[in-house]
């Protein structure tokens, strides 16, 4: 089994969001892969080890990016491949980010492409479902089950809460979502071996891409920060007095009812 | 310039969402005055195409085919894209659903168009239309502009208003007949986990519990409020790692993104990931015996209690009201 993971670098979970200049602040900041890309790995490690075959997580970034495929070698992927885009694009889309993929994935025929169900910074939840459709497989996303028995795929997946009972076949991009499994915790010994395991460090020139080929087809021109929330108000009283109050408080000056 | 503009209405439960009639609306601002059309995919779905008109749509073209029962991307691409192909439109509006996150970037990949997901409001300036969007799970918002071809876009439930219906509106229905092949995924079966009535995204009021419900029967009180106020129930991941509730009632980073006009977090301590899925909520009520709870931090209104308390007493109050209305 030739199985592919997409993986994306994230801000931590717990980073606040600081603007400088109207960009967000990057110094300082921890940095992890995107928890839901965990996901993709751990359910591809499993994979692996039961049916055999090779685990390649590939990235399209920026050079610290190799912190982040190390942690999935160190988690057992077997090999990685970095594909680094800070010196010819500036500001990419999704877009761009589903072309690259797909340009390095072409021909390579992989059974299976793993993926995040969406990145906790965009948000978007798009470069999967754009890869696949450039790469011409059918995918199904938010998935939180999976079993292959040979060429044969059957998924759950989460829709909104119920469960979708799905079936495909090989090749397929699924996208992960919370539930799917457990990921582990890279152990010692493994994040010693991901030391040496092979990993390749591509840019655009070794796609054959140019800038022009991916250039983004929407542009950010403002980042802002949410309102500062002003202090709630903590009731004060005998309980029961408190519940009349936040009714009456929501009627008359919240106005929603 | 006017453009036109179609607007894939969603089904479920044989009745439009919500959010179909919210992404009408979007429509209408991109429209800049052109025409807005509808698309209704489904088994059964042309008795459904009025709504879409009294809501604003200026005609509606129905897909119909057995094939439809059940979503499947490579189905509704094939019958989406027949409708594009044929009205050529300048920009298409989907909900951001769990059915619109999955097929919006498969038609953008088909175009090769930009899509901006998970909108939250339009700015129109004339021509230029600028999508704000929440990032870094709503810490932060930016403005994003189509650069370049066709605007796709995908707006969050409950965010942007939809007009108000009129059942005068009249438009023609016109119906197009797709050949539907080669579906490589198949949907063999739905489980249905969500909790009966009120969807948890579209949801106006949402109750919520964490750890401090202790267990599965101390969400009863907390359903007991939902349901006098219309609302739904929801749930902190530490709730559900507990096992009190299953994962489908999880909102956080990981689980559901809401924004509510009400949310009551009950013994909830407001872990950064739990605020990463409600904090965008308008009103924010927290009730926890622990004074020093985050929660309090993003709350507009706090009681320090225990919510086996304060719960049935908010009950009891919400009940005196005669007429509840959100």
């Amino acid at each position: 089994m030739n199985i592919c993971v997409l993986i994306k670098r994230t801000f931590d979970t717990e980073e606040k969001i600081i603007l400088t200049d109207g960009i967000i602040q990057e110094e300082g900041a921890e940095f992890i892969i995107n928890p839901y890309d965990e996901y993709a790995i751990e359910e591809a490690i499993q994979i692996r080890d039961e049916q055999g075959g090779e685990v390649t997580a590939v990235m399209a970034g920026n050079e610290d990016g190799e912190k982040e495929l190390r942690t999935a070698l160190a988690m057992g992927a077997d090999k990685a491949v970095l594909i680094k885009l800070e010196e010819d694009v500036e500001d990419g889309d999704q877009w761009t980010t589903a072309k690259v993929l797909s340009t390095y994935l072409e021909g390579k025929n992989y059974d299976l492409i793993l993926a995040g169900n969406v990145a906790i910074d965009g948000g978007s939840g798009q470069v999967g479902p754009r890869v696949a459709e450039l790469l011409g497989i059918p995918y199904v996303t938010a998935i939180t089950k999976l079993e292959i028995d040979g060429r044969k795929v059957k998924i759950e997946r989460d829709v909104e809460g119920d469960v979708e009972v799905i079936e495909a076949s090989l090749p397929l991009l699924v996208t992960a979502q919370q539930g799917l499994n457990e990921p582990r915790y890279p152990s010692l010994p493994g994040i010693m071996k991901a030391k040496r395991k092979p990993l390749e460090q591509l840019e655009l020139d070794d796609l054959d891409l140019e800038e022009d080929d991916v250039e983004p087809k929407t542009k950010v021109l403002e980042i802002f920060l949410p309102p500062k929330k002003e202090a709630g108000k903590i009731l004060k009283g005998e309980l029961e007095d408190q519940a009349k109050e936040l009714v009456s408080l929501l009627r008359s000056e919240a106005n929603i009812i | 310039m006017a453009r036109k503009v179609i607007v894939l209405g969603e089904i479920r439960d044989k009745a439009l969402r919500n959010v179909s009639f919210e992404a009408i609306a979007a429509a209408k601002v991109l429209a800049n005055g052109g025409e807005v059309v509808g698309i209704l995919i489904g088994e059964k779905a042309a008795n459904l195409a009025s709504d879409m008109i009294a809501y604003g749509a200026d005609r509606v073209v129905v897909a119909e085919n057995e094939k439809f029962k059940h979503y499947t991307p490579d189905g509704y691409a094939q019958a989406l894209m027949a409708v594009i192909e044929e009205e050529k439109p300048e920009g298409i509006v989907f909900g951001h659903t769990s059915l619109g996150k999955d097929l919006s970037p498969k038609i953008a990949a088909k175009l090769n168009a930009g899509l901006v997901s998970d909108v939250t409001a339009i700015e129109a300036d004339g021509d230029n239309i600028t999508f704000i969007r929440p990032i870094y799970s709503g810490k932060a918002f930016e403005k994003r502009v189509v650069t370049e071809g066709i605007m796709l876009v995908t707006v969050r439930p409950n965010n942007i208003a939809p007009l108000e219906k009129n059942e005068e509106r009249t438009g023609k229905v016109a119906s197009i007949s797709v050949e539907i092949k080669d579906l490589r995924t198949i949907v063999k079966d739905v489980v249905r986990k969500a909790s009966e009535g009120v969807d948890l995204s579209e949801a106006k009021v949402i109750i919520a519990g964490g750890r401090g419900v202790k267990s599965a029967e101390g969400f009863k009180p907390l359903q007991e409020l939902a349901e006098v106020l219309g609302g739904a129930v929801g749930a902190s991941r530490g709730a559900c790692d507990a096992g009190y509730c299953d994962y489908s009632m999880q909102i956080g980073q990981t689980g559901k993104v809401v924004t509510p006009d009400l949310y009551i977090a009950c013994g909830i301590s407001g872990a950064i990931q739990h605020l990463a899925g409600m904090s965008n909520s308008k009103v924010i009520v927290a009730i926890n015996k622990d004074p020093e709870a985050n929660i309090f931090k993003v709350a507009d209104y706090g009681i320090v209690g225990d919510l086996f308390d304060v719960v049935p007493m908010l009950t009891e109050e919400f009940k005196k009201l005669k007429v509840l209305s959100f």
